[in-house]
């Protein structure tokens, strides 16, 4: 499968730096727009009314476009740009197909208009970072293949004869994402646009956070780590600090992370032999993240000197450490004890942006400070102007994440505080009050982060206009010759030239840990205790819940009691995992800006809910919820209710058979019995409305286990 | 809840464990052993790639 020509002749080829233009462009525009989002996103935390109080730009809407547009499209199209730059230069080989370049650049860009459009209309799945719904789902798969089809071509095609170690990167990153984006996408559709998980309740949980860590792990994580490979050494002109190093990082690596994904779920409903073993790979994964940290660092050994001059390295250089630091961090969050402080609080968002701004944005800006003046052939238009953005993006990094850090632990303190009498201490509400001055810092660290990201924007633009751009780079070098003489070889050696192999190999590494902990999960039905008294919900609180998601209210509230005396005493009886077997899609959210829901069902009166949903300080003072004025005007969607009701049914929730005729006559009667009681409380409404179906979902929640007060729970294995 | 109480339930499943376990150790020692055995010379030659264009 090597190009073979007999004798040394060079052969002369171009390198293609259109495509890596695209990509960099794209890095750019959606960079500041999904920065600009989480800015926006931020101020509404402390300032709910700058959502305008439209549907489209309320929080609930906005953080999914946020994140996806900070991971899909920034991080993505950084990681696409560096890879094509990268590899075509590891592999000596221009990339296989300029037309597979092209159909995955504008099929990705596709992708990410599709995401900023159905996102703020409420379209999503109501799963984090896998919020897009089923036929973007297919059309990811479809240009990820592309991808892959284009990336393995050029790697065989290739005229070198080892694989260095970056291109290892790639591979396992196109491997896992494969396998990630299948798994968490298998989904029911109902309509061309709305479907329902395959799973659901711990199984769909497991699922998520198997999916969602491990997004992190091999969408935001090894292929930046591939980048820092190739970048670092060119950057600082030196070879990596210790390639033996670098091998075993990325076996080590790749095995551990993909084990760790149910440290996202510490003392919730999920198994605890499925808790402790996602705790102790994350604690395992300080070893190799730390090795590549150090491998990174020690790199630049003996080139400190050059990290004082040159702008591609300092962003390297604090990169590399919020990846150290973020991956230490990592393992700390998900030892049992620290993680019952800082789950659910702001520490996450903390922790998840020294990542975000500091790893994967900083990691970015190196590249496109490195790529763009060689591509055109110039230097960097103003270093100076470089250099500001490197302390305005570091001082935003800073104001950003230690407000938060402060505010986690204030969070969690205040919840967990009791008066000498045994009184919760504090309620909901002062809890949030005691860190708004957090959350105005938090976005003032943000806003410099997104005026160091326009000054490089300006900066770029600046170089281009003074360089001309190449957009076929010569290169020479001689094809990969056979090799004549046949010596025996160590196996590893064989795979270490052997795309293919290494691909195969990646994927078992991958595949075996997520079999071992999804598997169980999912032969056993008994794994899932059933409790008696847990009903499927009726058509109207099923519509509720879907707007429930539209709304993406997990955004800001959990629905997940967690077994501790506070949470207890706050919210009521503690989760189990019986009580979310009809939840297609889980809702037990990972942060708790609002107080939890999971017993929210019967705690106010319908007539409290109706006035909260219009004016949520009109109900409770001070409360930093959005409006949710329209759901108060916009009607139920009754045509889709038979779909769902069969989709439910396919999924195995037991509606009688035929009920989806029914299901409508059924919902009318129970939206009509909230309108008559919201009438006696001097509300006017038309029964029709999606507040009232809203209404029936909140006061359902939690209550099929109170519904039997008389009887201790019982949770049996059937 | 404990984890082999599930598993038990898959027919055949302690194959499963075992075949995973020796896939690992037995890839795990071999990496490393290459790792370790191969001159510094190849791998300080592999290391050069990104810098040779």
């Amino acid at each position: 499968m090597q190009e073979s020509t007999p004798g040394m002749q060079v052969e002369k080829f171009y390198y293609d730096n259109k495509i890596v233009k695209a990509f960099g462009y794209a890095t750019i525009i959606f960079g500041l727009v999904g920065m600009l989002a989480g800015l926006w996103a931020a101020i509404q935390i402390y300032y709910p009314a700058i959502s305008l109080n439209l549907p489209a730009t309320t929080f609930g809407r906005l953080r999914p476009l946020h994140t996806n547009a900070i991971i899909f499209a920034f991080v993505g199209n950084a990681s696409f740009a560096g890879i094509y730059y990268s590899l075509q230069r590891l592999c000596k080989a221009r990339m296989f197909s300029d037309k597979l370049s092209w159909v995955h650049f504008w099929g990705w860009q596709l992708i990410i208009v599709a995401a900023a459009i159905t996102l703020p209309l409420g379209l999503t799945n109501g799963a984090e970072y896998a919020e897009l719904i089923w036929p973007i789902d297919i059309a990811i798969a479809l240009v990820w293949i592309i991808f892959g089809i284009n990336m393995f071509a050029t790697i065989i095609k290739r005229r070198e004869k080892h694989l260095y170690v970056a291109i290892w990167f790639y591979i396992a990153t196109w491997v896992t994402v494969a396998l990630l984006h299948i798994v968490r996408s298998i989904e029911l559709p109902y309509s061309a646009t709305g479907s329902y998980s395959w799973f659901a309740g711990v199984q769909d949980a497991l699922v998520q956070w198997w999916y969602g860590h491990n997004a992190v792990a091999f969408f935001l994580t090894t292929p930046v780590l591939g980048l820092m490979y190739y970048f670092l050494p060119k950057a600082a002109n030196r070879p990596v600090y210790s390639y033996r190093l670098s091998i075993i990082h990325f076996w080590a690596l790749i095995f551990i992370y993909i084990w760790a994904g149910p440290h996202h779920l510490l003392y919730t409903a999920l198994p605890d032999w499925a808790q402790s073993l996602g705790v102790v790979f994350s604690i395992m994964l300080i070893a190799p993240s730390w090795g590549g940290m150090l491998n990174g660092l020690f790199t630049l050994r003996g080139a400190w000197d050059k990290v004082r001059e040159d702008p591609v390295l300092k962003f390297m250089v604090v990169a590399i450490t919020c990846y150290g630091m973020a991956t230490f961090e990592g393992p700390l969050l998900s030892l049992k004890s620290v993680n019952a402080i800082s789950h659910f609080t702001d520490w996450t968002i903390a922790h998840v942006h020294i990542g975000g701004l500091g790893w994967n944005g900083f990691l970015a800006f190196a590249i496109l400070y490195y790529m763009i003046p060689k591509m055109w052939d110039t230097t960097l238009y103003s270093k100076k102007l470089a250099t500001n953005h490197f302390w305005l993006g570091t001082i935003g990094i800073i104001l950003y994440a230690v407000p938060m850090y402060w505010a986690g632990f204030e969070q969690s303190l205040n919840w967990k505080a009791f008066t000498p009498e045994g009184q919760l201490k504090f309620d909901f509400m002062e809890t949030v009050n005691n860190i708004k001055g957090m959350y105005v810092t938090r976005s003032i660290g943000g806003a410099l982060y997104l005026v160091g990201a326009i000054l490089m924007t300006y900066n770029l633009y600046k170089t281009i206009a003074k360089g001309k751009f190449i957009a076929n780079e010569a290169a020479e070098a001689a094809p990969i010759l056979k090799d004549s003489t046949k010596k025996k070889e160590f196996w590893h050696r064989v795979i270490e030239r052997k795309p293919v192999m290494m691909l195969v190999l990646s994927l078992i590494v991958v595949a075996i840990g997520g079999l071992i902990e999804i598997i169980p999960t999912f032969l056993v039905k008994s794994n899932i205790p059933t409790i008696a008294s847990v009903k499927p919900y009726t058509p109207l609180e099923l519509q509720g819940r879907d707007i429930y998601v539209r709304e993406g209210c997990y955004t800001c509230h959990s629905q997940m009691i967690r077994p501790f005396r506070d949470e207890v005493a706050r919210y009521g009886e503690y989760s189990k995992a019986g009580e979310f077997v009809y939840d297609h899609p889980f809702q037990w959210g990972s942060k708790r800006t609002g107080p939890d829901l999971a017993r929210e069902g019967g705690k106010y009166p319908d007539s409290w809910h109706y006035n909260h949903m219009y004016d949520p300080r009109s109900m409770s003072p001070g409360s930093i919820m959005p409006q949710y004025v329209w759901l108060l005007d916009d009607k139920i969607d009754t045509s889709s209710t038979p779909a769902k009701i069969r989709a439910m049914r396919t999924l195995g929730v037991p509606y009688p058979k035929g009920y989806d005729k029914l299901a409508n006559a059924d919902l009318m009667k129970q939206a009509g019995s909230i309108a008559a009681g919201l009438k006696n409380d001097k509300i006017e409404t038309a029964p029709n409305k999606e507040v009232i179906a809203l209404i029936a979902y909140l006061q359902r929640l939690g209550k099929d286990i109170k519904a039997e007060p008389k009887t201790p729970v019982a949770e049996t294995n059937k | 809840m404990k984890f082999l109480h599930y598993v038990e339930k898959i027919s055949g499943v302690d194959i499963y464990g075992l075949a995973s376990l020796l896939i690992f150790v037995v890839f795990f020692t071999g990496m490393l052993t290459w790792v370790f055995k191969t001159k510094k010379k190849t791998f300080s030659e592999i290391s050069r790639i990104p810098l040779d264009n």
